[in-house]
């Protein structure tokens, strides 16, 4: 039987307070006073639905062979592209192979995350794949003063699905699908639209999770004390308990919602809930999972001996822990381009991306791919014509990647000229361990902590939005680590 | 080895606009400025002028593509011209262009001239130009400014040599002031007002480290030079007469971006002066260089350049701007005229005023800050960014046949 092989979250390293959000804007709406506790995870201004989804994605690969994985399915409500496999992007980014691979989108409702991760498993259980990444990822923006802007966070989890050391077996799934509209956003729209908060509360989560729980206990013949962990969101705290009370879940095995820390991130929280959970799990331990969203999906699994292997650092806690208050409301909302400010005339430049040179540099630029010379043994990147090592002159490379690899800041600077969104822009040359060396952007880290010899780290990110003609260009940044191995 | 171009070509007159905010001028305006200056210094007629070579760097924002701007604005007689580009270096690499053409015999008398008119295109500082460097590079380098792309020097140069950032930002601040000094009496200068060492340390952040008064001005105009061979020279009774020593150009191959550079120095610079002080014939630049102008682009490009000209030790750049080593009363004066601190940067024409300066002083009509006696001039550019650049250095001195 298939199950989960391996799993990782990823949670942005802003967040912020919803006092704060209260303090700018409840002038505005005073209703938001009522929900001030807690904060809520911000993505970083070069971040999206996509870039999240490589994060959680790397996270889950890590120490494993990524040219096995088959599919990449990619959830979300918030794809950067309505035209252009966003899954196909991720699964470069990961340096997944090309041939015999086939990858797909699910979005549209928020629980596109379970529905994957069940047609994953179904797929598997059918022999026809064998390794299946699921990486559920959402940046939902909401307009200013609302109750989703308290309620939404940006988050993003994958899970490895496979059929060989499955740490989590699948047990089934059961779902209910119905045309329940508690929010929507049309087309075309910006925002999420959302009806009558009771109404959402009591007829939607209230009664779908509970009645879809029943019914996958009663298809499956256990009982819900069968269950260690039980996993559903539901951004309304009172609501989440309400459900765990009527469906007699003690308090100690009702998965925390995350609504404290981090928010409901959309899409991805059902998995994102699912990788808090199995951080600590133990063998043995049985453990429920359902989504919402035009139903819910409901899926099982128990939990093996296999769990021990992973490493914590899968999971989403270290993420958590190492957090950044993002102190300024303006600076939040900038950063999810909801005011307008001034750029300057040299960020009007807007080159069309060439997506000749974009295919023919995709592993360089989407999957960070640069060479080894096989003469010198230098590595390298970009991958040269002509090996760097002015006295090698080999023409023979070998693929060589730096995704992975760490590195140390040799120079750098922070930019107040250079148009940015978070300024100044703070870039550098980045001198990997194990060779190789380039010029990089380097993103979430305050200059004023920056050194000479500091450690960094590559992370996936938006490079540039071409809001012309609606195209996302990515590329691999630095992200200094300010303490040695803090993530 | 090849013999070189030393004393081989002679300098018989320049021009050089005033540079600064040209607002009512146009590109043509201010070519046809400097080069009434230029022809009436070299006492020919324009029918004299075989060939040209034209340097402007930002075209788009500029003059357009193709040499015919300068054909057009001068009126020239349907002569052969080429239009060069290599970033800051542009205008020494017209200059090449013509010394080589007269050197070679193609041509006797050849004009070098340089436009750039930067202040037309609505804000301070270069134009943008992340995509002036490839469709490729466009999808991934950082979006670098030429600040941001010199301030790093500054991050590793400081660990290289174990100082502390504060210790540079004094010397960088000494650089600034010395050229600010220099630049006050200098009438075509673009800045002309003294400042002190308080004033650039306290100036706003543009790049880590570099405040505003550790860049340079960013100006509108012109320099061009008429060159022909000391023969010619002589002929039309040209009595003291400026020749051409050296001129070498080295450009990156990507191994600072991609193979272990320092960080520290320039890679280019250190190879072309080496070879210039060779085709020159200098054994101790330290002592026989006269007067320098260097790519102060930012001041950190100076203070660097200073060890790789072969003129500071390296790791002593720094003591020696703060002993005043080059400043004007210094032992080798650095931007006498002001430099691209204070003369001001207009990127196609900033080659041909460094040599223009080192023409004055040879010729002893530098006015107010006229050098005793100098020998040997050095001039200097540094085109790009510091991880792939093009260097170009001339020598000039007075024509030994």
């Amino acid at each position: 039987m298939g199950g989960i092989v391996s799993f990782g979250g990823y949670v942005p390293r802003y967040r912020i307070t919803r006092m704060n959000i209260v303090q700018n804007m409840a002038w505005y709406f005073p209703v938001i006073m009522a929900v001030a506790g807690g904060e809520k995870a911000v993505a970083n201004w070069d971040e999206d639905a996509v870039s999240m989804a490589v994060a959680a994605g790397w996270n889950c690969m890590a120490g494993r062979d990524r040219k096995k994985i088959d599919s990449v399915y990619l959830a979300s409500t918030t794809l950067p592209f309505a035209d252009r496999l966003n899954a196909g992007i991720v699964a470069a980014a990961l340096n997944v192979p090309e041939n015999g691979t086939m990858h797909a989108d699910f979005g549209a409702c928020i629980k596109a995350g379970t529905t994957a991760m069940i047609a994953g498993l179904e797929a598997i259980a059918s022999g026809k794949r064998g390794n299946v990444l699921v990486a559920a990822s959402d940046l939902r923006r909401t307009k200013m003063a609302t109750m989703l802007e308290m309620f939404y966070g940006d988050g993003a989890a994958a899970v490895l699905l496979g059929n060989k050391d499955v740490a989590a077996e699948f047990i089934d799934s059961y779902s209910i699908s119905c045309d329940f509209i508690d929010h929507y956003k049309g087309y075309g729209k910006e925002f999420d639209y959302n009806w009558e908060e009771r109404w959402v509360r009591d007829e939607g989560y209230g009664k779908i999770i509970p009645e879809a729980i029943r019914a996958f206990l009663k298809k499956t013949n256990l009982t819900i004390g069968d269950f260690a962990k039980i996993i559903y969101p539901c951004y309304f705290t009172g609501t989440h308990k309400q459900i765990a009370k009527e469906l007699g879940i003690e308090p100690a095995r009702l998965q925390s919602n995350l609504h404290d820390g981090i928010g409901d991130t959309g899409t991805a929280h059902p998995l994102l809930m699912l990788v808090d959970a199995l951080e600590d799990a133990k063998p043995g331990d049985k453990i429920l999972l359902a989504s919402f969203g035009q139903g819910c999906d409901v899926l099982g699994f128990a939990v093996t001996d296999k769990i021990t292997a992973l490493k914590a650092s899968h999971g989403i806690r270290a993420a958590v822990r190492q957090k950044v208050d993002i102190g300024s409301y303006q600076k939040f909302i900038k950063f999810r381009d909801l005011i307008e400010a001034d750029l300057g005339i040299r960020g009007e430049a807007n080159p069309n991306t060439s997506l000749t040179v974009l295919w023919r540099k995709h592993k360089m630029i989407l999957g960070m791919e640069g060479a080894k010379c096989k003469k010198c043994s230098t590595v390298q990147f970009p991958a040269q014509p002509i090996c760097a090592n002015p006295d090698c002159g080999s023409m023979e490379f070998e693929p060589y990647e730096f995704a992975d690899k760490a590195g140390d800041i040799a120079m750098f600077t922070g930019d107040l000229l250079s148009p940015s969104v978070d300024p100044p822009a703070v870039y550098g040359m980045v001198e990997f361990k194990g060779g190789g060396r380039t010029m990089l952007d380097f993103t979430d880290c305050n200059l004023n902590q920056l050194k000479v010899g500091m450690k960094v780290r590559m992370s996936f990110r938006r490079r540039y939005t071409d809001s012309m003609r609606g195209f996302t260009g990515y590329f691999w940044k630095a992200v200094p680590q300010v303490q040695d191995g803090e993530v | 080895m090849a013999s070189g171009i030393r004393d081989r070509v002679a300098i018989i007159g320049m021009g050089c606009t005033r540079f600064g905010e040209r607002w009512n001028e146009s590109p043509d305006d201010l070519m046809v400025e400097a080069f009434t200056e230029a022809i009436a210094d070299a006492g020919i007629e324009k029918k004299d002028i075989q060939a040209a070579w034209f340097a402007s760097c930002f075209d788009e924002a500029n003059v357009g593509k193709s040499a015919l701007p300068l054909s057009m604005a001068l009126r020239l007689p349907n002569i052969a011209i080429t239009r060069v580009e290599n970033f800051c270096a542009s205008g020494t690499e017209a200059f090449r262009g013509a010394v080589y053409a007269v050197a070679s015999g193609a041509y006797d008398i050849v004009l070098a001239q340089g436009v750039e008119k930067l202040k037309d295109i609505g804000y301070g500082g270069l134009p943008e130009f992340s995509s002036a460097m490839g469709l490729t590079n466009a999808l991934w380098f950082p979006n670098v400014t030429a600040p941001g792309s010199f301030a790093m020097l500054a991050s590793s140069y400081a660990a290289k040599y174990g100082l502390d950032m504060q210790d540079i930002k004094r010397a960088m601040a000494h650089i600034s002031v010395k050229s600010h000094a220099n630049g006050a009496l200098n009438p075509k200068a673009h800045l002309r007002k003294p400042v002190t060492e308080e004033q650039v340390l306290a100036s706003p952040m543009i790049a880590y480290p570099l405040g505003l008064f550790d860049c340079c001005g960013v100006s509108d105009g012109s320099a061009c030079a008429i060159v022909t061979t000391p023969e010619i020279a002589k002929s039309l009774g040209k009595k003291d007469i400026v020749s051409v020593k050296a001129l070498q150009l080295s450009l990156s191959n990507g191994s600072e971006i991609a193979y272990g550079w320092d960080g520290a120095h320039f890679v280019t610079t250190t190879k072309a002066s080496k070879d210039a002080y060779a085709e020159a014939g200098i054994k101790n630049p330290r002592e026989e260089i006269s007067m320098i102008e260097v790519h102060d682009c930012f001041s950190i490009t100076e203070l660097v350049t200073m060890e790789d000209l072969h003129i500071s030790e390296r790791g002593k750049g720094p003591k020696d701007v703060l002993d005043g080593f080059y400043d004007a009363a210094g032992k080798v004066p650095c931007q006498i005229d002001g430099g691209l601190k204070c003369f001001g940067h207009p990127i196609g024409a900033s080659g041909l005023r460094m040599i223009y300066e080192m023409y004055l002083q040879l010729l002893g009509r530098a006015g107010q800050r006229q050098l005793k006696d100098p020998k040997f001039g050095l001039t200097h550019n540094l085109g790009g960014l510091p991880v792939m650049n093009v260097c170009s250095i001339s020598i000039l001195g007075r024509y030994e046949g």
